[in-house]
């Protein structure tokens, strides 16, 4: 194999919820080459080392979402993170942040799927439009108003990143207000109004700090604190109208 | 499911959360309210193989384009090996589906005015392809999986893996399947299924394939007594990155990057593609078919003419000229990804590309509405073989083809399920029967072998093998190499005695996917003694219509060996003819 300059060390945080009481580590030496990323040792230690380590992964290529996990203390898609950049290592590898392990790297996000549908992220019709009058007209500026929050990959970086979700689970988080914005700012939608009520809740956009750990964290510069601000003055203007007008005026 | 009964019963259970997977849960659930419907994925649906497809779908809309066109060009792309009455309904109704995606939110790149835009594609006469950006797929996918969740009365299984089609009687009533998290075995009843699981790039070494493209459905229906058709014609893509195999989309040369050898010449003039032109041609040179870019590839290299890299032979995709405005705006991700995984940047680099594993034209057989011979037993997208695809697949006809007969397979399995009685007895003995399969042959044995050994070797076989060129003999070897394979499999051990997410027990059943799907491809591979399309023999180098326009069927007898059985081609108006390329 071409580009070998040794090897690394690779402290692998390990959890088997039938047999261990709490969680532990594991070290494996791998091969330092500069082609290789993260995932691949990881895969080089579960193909020749030891089956047994489980971790998600799929299409290699930054853009499934399955590999995030913190290395060396900040959540990154391994696909992504080159052995090298951290050489001489050890390099640690541990499961996301802020959320439940459930085995070695593997933690379930079903708090975040199950809070997606909440901040409705489809096209909001009052009235819609058949198939047969043919395509919504959308002008590149007008698709480029909200490209930036479609390319969020659900990767879960920026809740293992966010100290707000940490402390308070209720909170709606990152992903999930960036794309309820991907739809808001969509020329094709009108379901600001249905999403904002959900938003201007006490778990929703409120529960930001402004952090801006986020964003930085973001494989895909989606900005979701930039979203997240963008709601807060959605929702104080609300809010300063609702003491001004009755509700039926809105 | 300890007490023999089933987790849970619903009409239509959809096995898969990608493109196809997805369109039919969606159009089963508007097909009928009271309908029970559920998505059951061994991945959240997000993650499926479709998120990974760059440059387009294509549906006639451009004014100039003409359906007429779209169907002769899938046919002389398919070698004339594409059912023809499939590609008219296919090529008909892929402007609608495209379009419905537009409705749903997917952020296609736009003309000036609003319209949506259409770029160049191999193989494509008109310009015609859809597309969003270089992501494609992904926007695709992320559209409907959002659209989906407006439909919360369908159930999701997200991060089961099935191991078994329930049949009886030649009816499918349900799956055995493992719940990842838990690592509990669980049987779910259903009155129809539809497959939708995707490819299985996984069988090569090489592929632009995720981890997940392991063949499943095609595994599970092939066992459940589905035949398996025109597994010979697997598509090398001409542009992978050499490492990693990551696809550089074809848009890359729709929007005029070259292809050069180690001479900086535009060799694909040397293959009767056409003569180089600075800017695209349509159906020429560059834009010519997947199968004859690959074929033309390996000639290179045995002239010499290629470059030598770590990783094989390579040549060089020039998108220098472009200009970053241009790729910036249309092949953002191709940048991405030169820069991070090759450290080069397109715009004033050479990118290092050679012939990759991209996408299996075979599959699971069915009809134009996804149902095979297997009642209530649906297949749609790169699982199915309908077949639109023949002998090679033009790019960007494999998008809308998702969305065409995932909306078909799943409004005819509404319409199966409305009709369909519940599961007889006899399906609960066989689900305790997979029970005990998984329990005792898998998690509980000592094995000899390791998974990932006969992995590496299923797919050495399979690119020495059954690669862009093939012979008799060596098809033959390989199914030689297989089914030793097959018998060092039974003795498989799982190390890993952990109950929750137990990822080597999925790699073991997924290897066992694996080699019954490669033994399929070098069945039909030794048996089609012609050269077609993806399947190229160097002992028989001439396309034979007299014998071989026809598809073929492998079958699993009882026994677990394979029989080959022949069904013609349709031809509607289009008699089959030369595929002419730039000229």
């Amino acid at each position: 194999m071409p580009d070998e300059a040794g090897t690394i060390g690779l402290r692998v945080a390990r959890y088997r919820p039938d047999t261990d009481s709490e969680p532990g580590w594991q070290e494996y030496d791998v091969p330092l080459r500069r082609e290789w990323t993260v995932l691949d040792a990881l895969n080089h230690v579960k193909n020749e080392v030891d089956p047994t380590l489980s971790f998600r992964w799929s299409c290699r290529m930054g853009i499934c979402g399955s590999c995030g996990m913190d290395v060396d203390g900040t959540p990154r898609l391994t696909c992504g993170t080159f052995l090298a950049d951290f050489a001489p290592g050890p390099i640690r590898v541990e499961p996301l942040s802020n959320f439940p392990v459930v085995r070695d790297l593997v933690v379930d996000i079903d708090d975040f799927i199950q809070k997606l549908p909440r901040v409705k992220p489809w096209i909001i019709r009052d009235e819609e439009k058949s198939v047969d009058e043919g395509e919504y007209l959308q002008s590149p500026e007008e698709l480029d108003a909200y490209k930036q929050f479609s390319m969020c990959i659900n990767c879960m970086l920026c809740y293992a990143a966010c100290p707000v979700y940490g402390l308070d689970p209720d909170f709606v988080g990152p992903a999930a207000i960036a794309l309820a914005e991907r739809y808001d700012l969509d020329s094709r939608d009108q379901g600001a109004r249905e999403r904002l009520d959900v938003l201007i809740e006490h778990e929703g956009v409120w529960g930001c700090t402004f952090v801006g750990e986020c964003t930085r964290v973001c494989p895909k510069h989606v900005d979701p604190a930039g979203a997240i601000q963008r709601y807060k003055l959605k929702a104080a203007r609300e809010s300063v109208k609702a003491l001004l007008l009755p509700r039926g005026a809105r | 499911m300890s007490d023999g009964g089933f987790t849970a019963t619903h009409d239509v259970l959809v096995i898969g959360g990608g493109g196809a997977g997805l369109r039919a849960a969606i159009a089963l659930a508007d097909a009928d309210p009271v309908l029970d419907v559920a998505v059951m994925s061994k991945v959240y649906p997000m993650r499926s193989h479709t998120v990974s497809a760059e440059g387009g779908a294509a549906g006639v809309i451009a004014e100039g384009d003409t359906v007429e066109e779209h169907i002769y060009d899938t046919i002389s792309g398919s070698d004339w090996l594409g059912d023809q009455d499939a590609i008219e309904m296919f090529v008909d109704e892929a402007p609608r589906e495209l379009l419905r995606l537009e409705h749903w939110g997917c952020p296609w790149s736009r003309q000036p005015d609003g319209h949506v835009a259409v770029r160049a594609f191999g193989g494509m006469k008109k310009m015609r392809t859809w597309f969003a950006a270089d992501k494609t797929g992904f926007h695709m996918l992320h559209a409907l999986y959002q659209t989906s969740l407006k439909h919360d009365d369908v159930t999701r299984y997200d991060e089961w893996f099935v191991t078994r089609l329930l049949v009886d009687d030649g009816r499918v009533h349900g799956v055995v399947a493992v719940e990842l998290m838990t690592g509990r075995i669980r049987a779910v009843a259903a009155k129809a299924v539809v497959l939708a699981t995707g490819g299985c790039g996984k069988v090569f070494p090489f592929t632009t394939n995720a981890n997940i493209n392991t063949g499943d459905g095609m595994a599970l229906a092939y066992r459940a007594g589905a035949p398996l058709k025109d597994m010979e014609f697997v598509q090398y893509h001409p542009t992978g990155l050499p490492f990693t195999g990551i696809l550089i989309t074809e848009a890359a040369r729709a929007e005029g990057g070259w292809l050069l050898n180690k001479d900086g010449y535009r060799y694909l003039q040397d293959y009767d593609l056409g003569t180089p032109s600075p800017t695209p041609v349509l159906r020429s040179m560059e834009l010519g078919p997947r199968d004859r870019l690959s074929q033309a590839f390996v000639h290179e290299v045995e002239k010499g003419r290629t470059l030598d890299s770590p990783y094989g032979p390579i040549v060089h995709l020039d998108l220098r000229h472009l200009g970053a405005k241009v790729i910036d705006a249309k092949l953002p991700f191709v940048r991405e990804l030169c820069q991070k995984y090759e450290r080069i940047d397109p715009v004033t680099e050479l990118v290092p590309v050679r012939p990759v594993v991209h996408y299996m034209m075979g599959g699971v057989h069915t009809d134009l509405d996804g149902a095979t011979p297997v009642a209530g037993l649906y297949a749609a997208g790169e699982t199915a073989c309908v077949s639109i695809n023949g002998a090679n697949r033009l790019g960007s006809n494999s998008l809308p083809e998702c969305l065409v007969f995932g909306a078909r397979a799943g409004r005819a399995a509404a319409e199966y399920a409305a009709t369909a009685g519940p599961a007889p007895a006899a399906v609960a003995a066989q689900a305790a029967d997979e029970e005990r399969r998984l329990e005792h042959d898998l998690l509980g044995r000592a094995g000899t072998e390791r998974v990932s050994a006969i992995r590496t070797e299923m797919q050495s076989t399979m690119e020495e093998s059954a690669g862009i060129y093939r012979t008799g003999p060596s098809l033959a070897k390989g199914a030689d190499t297989l089914a030793e394979l097959q018998q060092r499999m039974a003795r498989v051990g799982v190390a890993d005695r952990s109950r929750s997410f137990n990822t080597e027990l999925v790699a073991a059943l997924e290897l066992a996917n694996l080699l019954d799907v490669a033994e399929c491809i070098l069945r039909s591979g030794l048996q089609r003694q012609e050269s077609r399309g993806a399947h190229q023999r160097t002992d028989f180098p001439a396309r034979d219509d007299e014998t071989f326009l026809t598809h073929l069927l492998v079958h699993r007898e009882p026994d677990g060996s394979s029989r080959v059985e022949r069904l013609p081609v349709t031809i509607t108006r289009w008699k089959p003819g030369e595929r002419v390329y730039g000229r």
